[in-house]
């Protein structure tokens, strides 16, 4: 053993070697000290910075849109909590990403969650294929900017809450699931008066790019804020029509933020020690959205929809006269904002639109204001008075209707042959003749200019939804439209509000509101105040005049009485379906549509389209009004059978809501008010 | 020369011979191992429990180490080559035995215990190297006949290795080899020749030669701010941990990217940057320089060495140590690309931890042994 142990070695060879390796040794050491200095010192702030990055999230605290009350305080359009479920592709299924490789060894890879979340969401083989393929698509490549971490896919809009529930219990085992709260917009009342309300939508490319133009990323916190005050982003929920897209700015509120603090897995860690990491500040309270109330009763919408029941399409305009504050628009038929609103998801508004689109009597259209129509004979008071304004007309003055008159070559006719009718009785009559006799001495001008000083033919500047402007014609209207010889056929038309005219309902209620207070005309209103989320009124918004008409109050009188006895006259045309309880003062009107019914039309829908639209134009009570009313039945046929029951219907329902608002039963049918009309008033 | 005097008896001569700086420097290591895989490992889920079973290994790592330092190192001369031919017959076994783990077999299972036995195949090759090196003194340089058979005695585990798949233990075979023959007197012709033919293989290497995961990651290293959601996860969030220390570090327990989560590995390969962002430059400085002095003192060591094979056998631990801290550190900070290399000491493992153990066990003997009085005095087994 001994000699086993002998030691032979000359260690001679490696004795010059050591300090070289010493060196070496010493020159990597320092060669990794440097680094560390480099990394730790040099570039000290920037990797804290980065590792400051990392485990910060600024997560966004949503803000509630306003609420929408009717004048009483009845919720029109409010938010409920609504819960989709989104999954990012490359957590959910790990499975469908690229392998990869540490050492040589595959990196593991969590087990799939999607089978357990398909499950639970009850989808059916078909729908998971989809997803499947979706995610496998999205997760083709998996590095960093890949839609595998960067594009969740939306799995379930609006998923019902014993789901949520379900889905909340086994989060742990769902990883890459996301629970997205989202709140979708409600209207309890659906249909009525959804034109006025309008929806809400995401957000449109035009929009966003408006907010949000390329290189905004890139700007500073405080000009992004100057840029997009309301800090719209992508995907957000908009008004789109109506009240919600014009009070947008009111009803949407302020998202605020807070920095939250995560781990590598996108967890939220709380606790002390987690808050100590957030530097400040930490948190952005979110503002909610302000609450609209609105001028508009629920009550009487209810009562128009109720009047307006059986007929297939048409508008309803009712406005205090006293403030210009419409109390009801009504436009049919109408949709449920509901099912636009995205609520049910993105499939169920696709469809809605399809359908709605489809219908030819258009829902879409809000007809109180966008759509502009014929007036027929509720044009007849404001010939009246430019005749009577401008002296051209004696009052008392007869002309014989014989059913008809001819001018020119063309013949004029009469819906009666009234034979002798001075100015009250023609508008209390509704003669055609009367009106043509005395547009030929008036002129077209001077009939405009009355009709436009009320409003018609212009933008009222209610400004919710877009705005038919409607026409008055003039003279120099047509000779820029006609090239030919002007013909006094115009004028007859205009007179009796056919041929050219057109207005909208809206435009019509607030001219005979005009009629009824006095000659002040306006602007209407239907946001009465901007209130905050716990009632207080923050802003209100008082009753403007439009313009204080100038007519001659005797003038005015004359055919606000003529107005009375189309109602309360047994000869009136409103006369047969008045309600006796009632005080109301109108005009009936009924438009030729003009319609020719064309090859291909279903008979029965020719045949609907080619009927007159019935109006009835009135205010009520007749000596001190409080509302105007513009009752418009698109293919009613006649204005006094159809129009004037449903505006019958409407004041008394008006009338009675009134008592009880005003805290008294109504009377049992008070006997109507004795006519006040000057004596000897009628021949 | 000492003479040893009998009255002292064998303790105090133990206690005469004990090597402090070695075993001070590597005891401060292993504590300050295990604080730092405790905090590395306490939001991991399922390896909450690692510290305590490295402390076994430690303890179990300690003892060998004991023994093998016990055990005059002039015998495991003797038995050089039957170790080094177990060795290679253990890394054979992998193959039969070994199950595929992520890919590649690198254990061999015995009951509930399992080990590397490439960890182990390290020191094999140091002791066979240094067997040959001691058997064949040369006075004239060395030539590369001369160096053909160590070259064969390295090729052969390198070789298996590399097959498990595990390329960053074939590194360190390789540079061990290099190494030690950077000791020995090489002829400059024999160096300009082997320089030459480095430099022609190496491009053909890098072009051919290379996995497709580990071009990936030479790309991961070339491009260290890109994919940093997949390949490049651990070298970037590394970085930035070791960054975000700064000057005096978040505190024990309180670096944010280690208790988020933001480190994978932390207990394996990369336990470096969960202390750099705790310490700050001044623990990790300090770090470095331990892992420095520990190298430096086993040149030392092995410059005191008073035959040739004691010298290569402290060269080549020292050597394995340094490789393994220079490619770790190497890579958490970015100036490498990702090798699966393990941190001495800090790196959870048993078969690394007992080999780095058991050779500083071997270091430790022959400093322990550079005072034996004639080198002809036959010795007992302790050689004291």
């Amino acid at each position: 053993m001994s000699d086993l142990l002998v030691a032979r070695s000359d260690v001679g060879e490696f004795r010059k070697r050591y300090k070289w390796m010493a060196l070496f040794a010493l020159l990597a050491c320092l060669t990794v000290i440097g680094r560390l200095f480099q990394l730790q010192v040099l570039d000290g702030a920037e990797y804290a910075a980065i590792a400051h990055e990392n485990i910060i999230r600024r997560v966004v605290l949503p803000t509630t849109r306003g609420v929408i009350r009717d004048s009483t305080g009845k919720v029109l359009a409010s938010s409920r909590p609504s819960y989709d479920v989104e999954v990012v592709p490359g957590r959910v299924m790990p499975s469908s990403r690229p392998v990869h490789y540490r050492n040589g060894l595959a990196l593991p890879r969590d087990p799939d969650s999607w089978p357990k979340l398909a499950d639970i969401l009850r989808l059916n083989p078909e729908e998971r294929r989809t997803f499947e393929a979706r995610i496998r698509a999205a997760c083709s490549s998996d590095d960093d900017k890949s839609p595998c971490w960067k594009t969740p896919i939306l799995v379930r809009e609006d998923v019902p809450r014993d789901i949520v529930a379900e889905l909340k219990q086994h989060t742990d085992e769902l990883g890459g699931m996301d629970i997205v709260g989202v709140p979708v917009r409600f209207y309890p009342f659906k249909e009525l008066g959804a034109h006025m309300l309008g929806y809400v939508a995401e957000i449109d490319a035009p929009m966003l790019a408006k907010y949000r133009p390329p290189g905004y990323q890139g700007l500073p916190r405080e000009e992004q804020q100057r840029v997009n005050p309301l800090g719209y982003e992508g995907g957000d929920t908009v008004g789109a029509t109506g009240i919600e897209h014009a009070w947008e700015s009111y009803l949407r509120g302020q998202r605020g933020w807070e920095k939250r603090v995560v781990d590598a897995r996108g967890r939220y860690r709380s606790g002390p020690e987690a808050e100590r990491l957030v530097d400040p500040p930490g948190k952005l309270d979110p503002i909610p959205g302000r609450d609209l109330r609105l001028s508009v009763d629920v009550e009487l919408e209810q009562a128009i929809d109720k009047a307006m029941s059986p007929h297939a399409a048409g508008s309803v305009v009712a406005v205090d006269v006293r403030t210009g504050r419409l109390l009801a628009l009504y436009s049919k038929p109408s949709f449920d904002p509901n099912d636009l609103s995205g609520g049910e998801g993105h499939a169920r508004v696709r469809e809605a639109f399809n359908r709605l689109y489809a219908n030819p009597l258009r829902p879409v259209l809000d007809k109180t204001m966008s759509g502009a129509f014929q007036p027929g004979s509720t044009m007849k008071p404001f010939s009246a008075l430019a005749a009577l304004e401008d002296h051209m007309v004696d009052p008392e003055h007869t002309e014989k209707c014989e059913g008809y008159v001819i001018f020119g070559h063309r013949v004029f006719r009469c819906s009666h042959v009234h034979g002798p009718v001075h100015l009250h009785e023609a508008i209390e009559r509704s003669c055609n003749v009367y009106f043509f006799h005395l547009a030929e001495t008036v002129g077209m001008d001077r009939i405009a200019r009355i009709a436009k000083a009320f409003g018609l033919g212009q933008k009222t500047g209610l400004g919710i939804n877009p705005e038919a402007p409607g026409r008055i014609p003039t003279r120099s209207w047509y000779a820029l439209r006609y090239r030919g010889q002007f013909r006094v056929g115009f004028t007859l038309n205009m007179a009796i509000g056919e041929g050219d005219v057109t207005v909208t309902p809206l435009q019509l209620a607030l001219a005979y509101g005009a009629l009824g207070n006095g000659g002040t005309l306006y602007q209407p209103q239907v946001v009465r105040a901007v209130e905050t989320s716990d009632g207080a009124v923050v802003q209100e918004f008082p009753p403007r005049i439009r313009r204080q008409i100038e007519v001659h109050p005797e003038n005015l009188r004359r055919v606000t009485d003529a107005l009375y006895d189309v109602v309360n006259d047994p000869t009136g045309t409103a006369f047969p379906a008045r309600d006796p309880s009632l005080d109301i003062a109108g005009k009936t009107g009924t438009a030729q549509t003009g319609y020719i019914t064309k090859k291909g039309d279903e008979p029965k829908m020719g045949w609907y389209l080619s009927q007159d639209h019935a109006w009835f134009a009135s205010f009520a009570p007749a000596r001190s009004p409080e509302i105007a009313l513009a009752v418009l039945v698109e293919h009613g046929g006649s204005g006094p059978g159809i129009a004037v029951p449903v505006a019958m219907q409407i004041v008394h329902e008006y009338e009675r809501l009134q008592a009880i608002r005003l805290g008294h039963t109504p009377s049992a049918k008070s006997p109507p008010p004795k006519s006040t009309r000057p004596p000897g008033g009628r021949p | 020369m000492r003479l040893h005097s009998h009255e002292v008896g064998l303790l105090g001569r133990v206690r005469e011979h004990f090597d402090w700086t070695l075993f001070i420097s590597v005891s401060l290591l292993a504590v300050v191992g295990v604080i730092n895989l405790y905090s590395a490992t306490s939001v991991a889920r399922g390896h909450g429990d690692d510290y305590i079973q490295q402390i076994y290994w430690l303890v179990g790592g300690g003892i060998l180490g004991t023994v093998v330092a016990a055990i005059d190192y002039r015998h495991y001369e003797r038995l050089g080559y039957a170790l080094y031919g177990a060795g290679v017959v253990l890394l054979l076994l992998v193959f039969i035995l070994g199950r595929e783990i992520r890919g590649s077999s690198r254990w061999i299972y015995i009951g509930a215990y399992s080990f590397q036995p490439s960890e182990f195949m390290k020191l094999f090759l140091v002791i066979a190297l240094a067997k040959y090196l001691h058997d064949d003194p040369k006075s004239e340089g060395r030539t590369l006949r001369g160096l053909l058979v160590p070259a064969i005695i390295t090729a052969v585990p390198v070789a298996l290795v590399m097959l498990q798949p595990d390329l960053g233990t074939g590194l360190i075979l390789l540079l061990v080899f290099v190494s030690i023959c950077a000791l020995t007197n090489i002829q400059t012709r024999s160096l300009v020749a082997l320089g030459v033919a480095g430099a022609i293989l190496a491009p053909i290497f890098w072009g051919y030669g290379l996995r497709g995961y580990q071009n990936e990651r030479i790309n991961a290293w070339l491009n260290p701010n890109e994919n940093v959601l997949t390949y490049n996860w651990d070298p970037h969030h590394a970085r930035i941990a070791v960054g975000n220390g700064g000057w005096l570090g978040q505190g024990f327990m309180k670096g944010s990217q280690n208790q988020f989560n933001f480190l994978h590995e932390q207990h394996s390969d990369f336990p470096f940057p969960v202390f750099a962002e705790e310490w700050g430059i001044l623990g990790s400085v300090g770090l470095v320089a331990l892992y420095g002095l520990l190298v430096l003192w086993c040149l030392r060591v092995a410059s005191s060495a008073k035959d040739r094979f004691g010298a290569v056998l402290a060269v080549g631990v020292g050597s394995i140590i340094f490789w393994h801290a220079v490619f770790n550190l190497g890579m958490v900070t970015g100036l490498l690309p990702v090798v699966g290399v393990t941190l001495p000491l800090f790196s959870y493992g048993g078969s690394s931890v007992m080999t780095v153990l058991i050779g500083v066990g071997l270091v430790m003997n022959v400093s322990m042994r550079r005072f034996y009085a004639s080198p002809t005095r036959p010795t007992p087994l302790l050689g004291f």
